[in-house]
């Protein structure tokens, strides 16, 4: 495969013991809030660990480091799992994750650029994510500046109108050192998203729009950093990689269930599932047992 | 008739602005060499604008620089968050649109992405106000002041004259933060000359009395119309004074206060809604400190329809009659 920065399989292992860590602590950080999102963070916890721990270009001491990469969350409700990645990475204490949307806090319950160093941009309302980064990579070519722009979205706010917007305007400005990852996990708030409002065919879509597309599997770390390089390889267009992926992944009762897309374990009983007492429980368990266990530190 | 001694001889206005062969160009036309004016000044500054560029006059800056100047197309929610990405990157983004789009269809987009992300764009919004004319209601944007000085950071100013436009443009340039900037289509008369000094949130008295007994607070093209009431309640016997508030927030508090202490009675005058608008900030204002009658000229809370602009102005009381009018109600009041 081809790497700019060796992707061994100890390292794999290791990203995927990092992603478990980060699982776990989005549960007890979620649990300490109260309120917040599930499903989305724990599907996308393999994805930011691959980004913050090994395919970024950053320096969590120095956030403001003007040749950073830059990561922007545009769907900004799943936070939770970039707090937890950060704090990982070194950004800020670990401790400080307990704080999540409580009063004073730097970790506002939606990301707010100002509140907290690291962040790029301020979001939660949908749609608008890319058109900032599109913003971002024109800052980086006027400026000659070599740094990546990536963009997380979600796949349901592919339905917002700004989205499309953006992604007409990236086409147009041949942004090439602007990759997109779209958390394609087919829930959203009421349902399916192909229930709700259809989006399939999404790669069809972007590459009518005349984008780079790939399509991987987005808890596989070997493809995610393949898919990236292979990103960074493209000087004509725009990419977006579609990322599949599980959401709620890691916890039993909350994979592929939308219902678990805007709650925390231990908030509510949902027919069918654990009670509501014994959901963080539960859940905790199931993330112990997946392979391998849990490390306690990491480097 | 010799009423002209009561402008105000310090800001250096134009002498012929009361006259009926004053020179009338738009303001839109001050934004258009401010930005370029700005761009040759500072390399940082950008220009993106939905589909407009020659009304808006953002043709002459990307003119001369094209490589700075992004067409965004008919996408004005696209147009306020490309500007906020390269504003948190250390650009400086001028957008223009008609008002009623941007910010009016994106307001969203640049509540959370601008005001609240405390980027550093510069919206222009054109076409503001009915005088757009015969475009109609879904055009003349009446409510964009009220929407953009209630968002926090946001700085919004209004020009008087093409003159100040420009002027207010590139101070807009030099200041770090959010600002809204409003523009006009009509020609209008020049108030000001190059030497009349402009600050950002320092209130203007354009017209002075020593004894007022009635303060007219105005903003944008409509301030002659206020300007040519005075002259003729000074005919009728009636001293005001005319404040050019260019700068609706930050207001100038200071120079509001002391104008009303003198009078004791208000007038404002607004191309825009009633509500919400330069007159709720006024009184606002005074509510919390002097109490006093108000009466309040714009848009009463209906919209406008297609029609000559002198025509619309006076049918929806925005006149210098209507002024008079009101001063004098008010002064009843008092």
């Amino acid at each position: 495969m081809p790497t700019t920065k060796s992707l061994t399989k100890s390292k794999i292992k290791k990203l995927e013991l990092i992603a478990n860590e980060v699982r776990r602590d989005i549960i007890e950080t979620l649990v300490a809030a109260g309120s917040g999102h599930s499903a989305g963070p724990l599907g996308m916890a393999d994805i930011f660990t691959a980004f913050y721990f090994h395919i970024l270009n950053h320096r969590p001491k120095s956030p403001h480091w003007p040749d950073r990469d830059r990561l922007i969350l545009s769907n900004g409700h799943i936070c939770p799992v970039q707090y937890v990645t950060m704090a990982h990475a070194g950004y800020f204490p670990k401790k400080e994750l307990k704080t999540l949307r409580k009063l004073n806090s730097r970790l506002q319950g939606h990301p707010h650029r100002e509140a907290l160093d690291g962040l790029e941009t301020t979001s939660g309302p949908l749609g608008s994510g890319l058109s900032q980064a599109c913003g971002i990579a024109l800052a980086a070519r006027l400026d000659n500046q070599r740094y990546q722009t990536y963009c997380l979205t979600s796949d349901g706010e592919h339905q917002e109108g700004n989205y499309w917007e953006a992604v007409m305007f990236a086409a147009k400005e041949r942004l090439s050192n602007l990759t997109v990852v779209v958390d394609r996990n087919y829930i959203q708030i009421d349902g399916h998203t192909e229930t709700v409002n259809p989006l399939d065919s999404l790669k069809a879509k972007y590459e009518a729009f005349n984008w780079n597309v790939l399509e991987i599997n987005g808890h596989d770390f070997l493809a995610i950093v393949a898919a990236i390089h292979e990103a960074k390889a493209e000087y004509q267009k725009p990419t977006v990689i579609i990322a599949n992926t599980i959401p709620g992944k890691g916890v039993s009762y909350m994979e592929f269930d939308y219902r678990w897309h805007g709650l925390p374990p231990g908030s509510a009983d949902v027919p069918g599932d654990p009670k509501k007492e014994d959901q963080v429980r539960i859940a905790l368990r199931d993330l112990r047992t997946l392979e391998g266990k849990i490390i306690s530190e990491h480097e | 008739m010799n009423t002209n001694n009561m402008l105000n001889k310090d800001l250096k206005l134009e002498k012929k602005t009361l006259a009926s062969d004053v020179q009338k160009i738009p303001t839109r036309n001050g934004f258009g060499e401010g930005l370029l004016e700005a761009g040759k000044k500072n390399s940082d500054v950008v220009a993106l604008c939905a589909d407009l560029t020659e009304s808006t006059r953002m043709h002459l800056f990307a003119k001369e620089f094209p490589e700075r100047f992004f067409q965004i197309g008919v996408a004005e929610q696209n147009l306020a968050t490309v500007a906020a990405g390269l504003a948190v990157n250390g650009k400086i983004p001028f957008i223009a649109s008609y008002a009623t789009f941007s910010p009016g269809r994106n307001w969203e987009q640049i509540r959370t992405t601008i005001s609240y992300n405390n980027a550093n764009v510069k919206i222009a919004g054109h076409h503001a106000g009915i005088s757009v004319g015969p475009d109609g209601a879904t055009h003349q944007a009446i409510e964009d002041i009220a929407t953009t000085r209630v968002m926090a950071n946001m700085t919004v100013i209004v020009p008087c004259d093409a003159i100040q436009a420009k002027k207010a443009t590139l101070a807009a340039a030099a200041v770090i933060g959010p600002m809204y900037l409003r523009f006009s289509r009509e020609k209008t008369p020049l108030i000001t000359t190059e030497e009349t000094p402009f600050t950002i949130g320092k209130a203007q008295v354009l017209w002075e009395e020593k004894k007022p007994e009635v303060t007219i607070f105005s903003c944008g093209a409509l301030t002659h119309n206020a300007l040519l009431a005075a002259q003729i309640l000074k005919n009728q016997g009636i001293a005001v004074e005319v404040v050019n508030v260019h700068t609706i927030k930050p207001l100038d508090e200071k120079t509001i206060l002391a104008a009303v202490k003198k009078s004791g009675a208000v007038v404002t005058v607004e191309e825009h809604q009633v509500l919400a608008g330069l007159g709720g900030a006024i009184a606002e204002l005074l509510a919390r400190t002097t109490p006093m009658p108000i009466e309040f000229i714009g848009m009463q809370n209906v919209f406008g329809e297609s029609g000559d602009p002198e025509a619309l102005l006076k049918k929806y009381h925005m006149d210098p009659e209507s002024i008079v009018r009101s001063v004098q109600k008010v002064l009843r009041r008092k």
